[in-house]
């Protein structure tokens, strides 16, 4: 697979309501961030963990989120961050997405 | 406090080992009782757990404190450090266990965290194993929501125009906080400054103190 996101993308983390062991928290889930940095590709930890160890391999991002953006009352410099890894089936453009929606 | 919140508060303790009277350890039993049936099955060798423990949990801070004094009196081999950890650490004789290591760096303008909300996610092969209180439930949740709440309780107060940068090591890539190093240590030898970085640092709860002089 492909990656189909680049540096500077604006993207959204999509609520996909998997269970299992998914490696996207919920408290990001619906949120708009930037990709910050390909990581590579790598086996999708959703398959890994009931055996299936054979990929397909799945891009991964490290994206980026304003902490004032995740929580409303989130005390400190607005410039503050938070870098977390999400992989490529689970985000989407964000303004492809509110155009959607 | 009144006694009916008192009764209640024990629900919320989350013990981390539950020991009986005398001393048994009921996690403790149950893995024994497994380990005896799979060395009697031939599956697994007498010892091979508790050398497999040993190798797992011999690497210790004095690598990562190594890879960072050897950025802080090499600006190039900062460079490649930044861009790609694992190789650089390669380049020291340290092996990276993990699948790759990604290096942020403090500045003047910003200050970098690590934790991992979902798990316990660390670079074990160059800080060994994490200090409890990174696995606990309060340290994983309340980094990303308040983190400067926390390093104050930590005894660290970044200044209102620094930017602060949490790290959520949720997936595939483990970090490791390059500190800045402090002034006053433009004399010292690469060992010594080795000697003055420390596990807190690196996961960035911590700045590196000045060199102590005397």
């Amino acid at each position: 697979m492909r990656p189909r996101f680049d540096r500077g993308d604006r993207v959204v983390v999509l609520e996909l309501g998997k269970s299992g062991h998914v490696r996207t928290p919920f408290y990001i889930r619906g949120r708009v961030g930037t990709v910050i940095h390909r990581c590579g590709s790598f086996l999708n930890p959703e398959d890994l963990a009931v055996g299936i160890v054979a990929g397909p391999v799945v891009p991964l991002y490290r994206v980026g989120f304003f902490m004032n953006a995740l929580w409303p009352d989130y005390v400190g410099n607005p410039s503050d961050m938070l870098y977390i890894e999400i992989y490529d089936h689970w985000l989407a453009m964000a303004d492809n997405f509110s155009a959607a929606a | 406090m009144s006694n009916h919140d008192h009764d209640h508060n024990h629900d919320h303790h989350e013990p981390l080992v539950i020991e009986d009277e005398q001393g048994n350890i009921e996690g403790q039993i149950i893995i024994d009782a497994l380990q005896n049936l799979l060395v009697e099955r031939n599956l697994i060798a007498p010892g091979e757990v508790r050398r497999e423990i040993e190798r797992i949990e011999s690497p210790g801070v004095h690598l990562g404190a190594r890879i960072v004094a050897r950025a802080w009196v090499d600006d190039a081999y900062r460079a490649r450090l930044l861009r790609d950890g694992k190789s650089a650490a390669a380049e020291l004789s340290i092996g990276i266990g993990e699948a790759q290591l990604i290096v942020v760096e403090n500045t003047r303008q910003t200050h970098n965290l690590v934790c991992c909300t979902l798990c316990s996610c660390y670079p074990r092969s160059i800080l060994g194993q994490p200090p409890s209180w990174y696995i606990s439930k309060a340290y994983r949740a309340r980094a990303v929501r308040e983190p400067r709440a926390v390093l104050s309780e930590f005894g660290l107060h970044i200044p209102d125009d620094v930017q602060l940068v949490v790290h959520d090591s949720n997936a595939d890539m483990r970090y490791l906080v390059l500190p800045e190093r402090p002034q006053g240590t433009e004399q010292m030898s690469e060992e010594n400054l080795a000697g003055l970085v420390t596990r807190d640092c690196m996961i960035g709860v911590a700045v590196v103190g000045p060199a102590v002089t005397g």
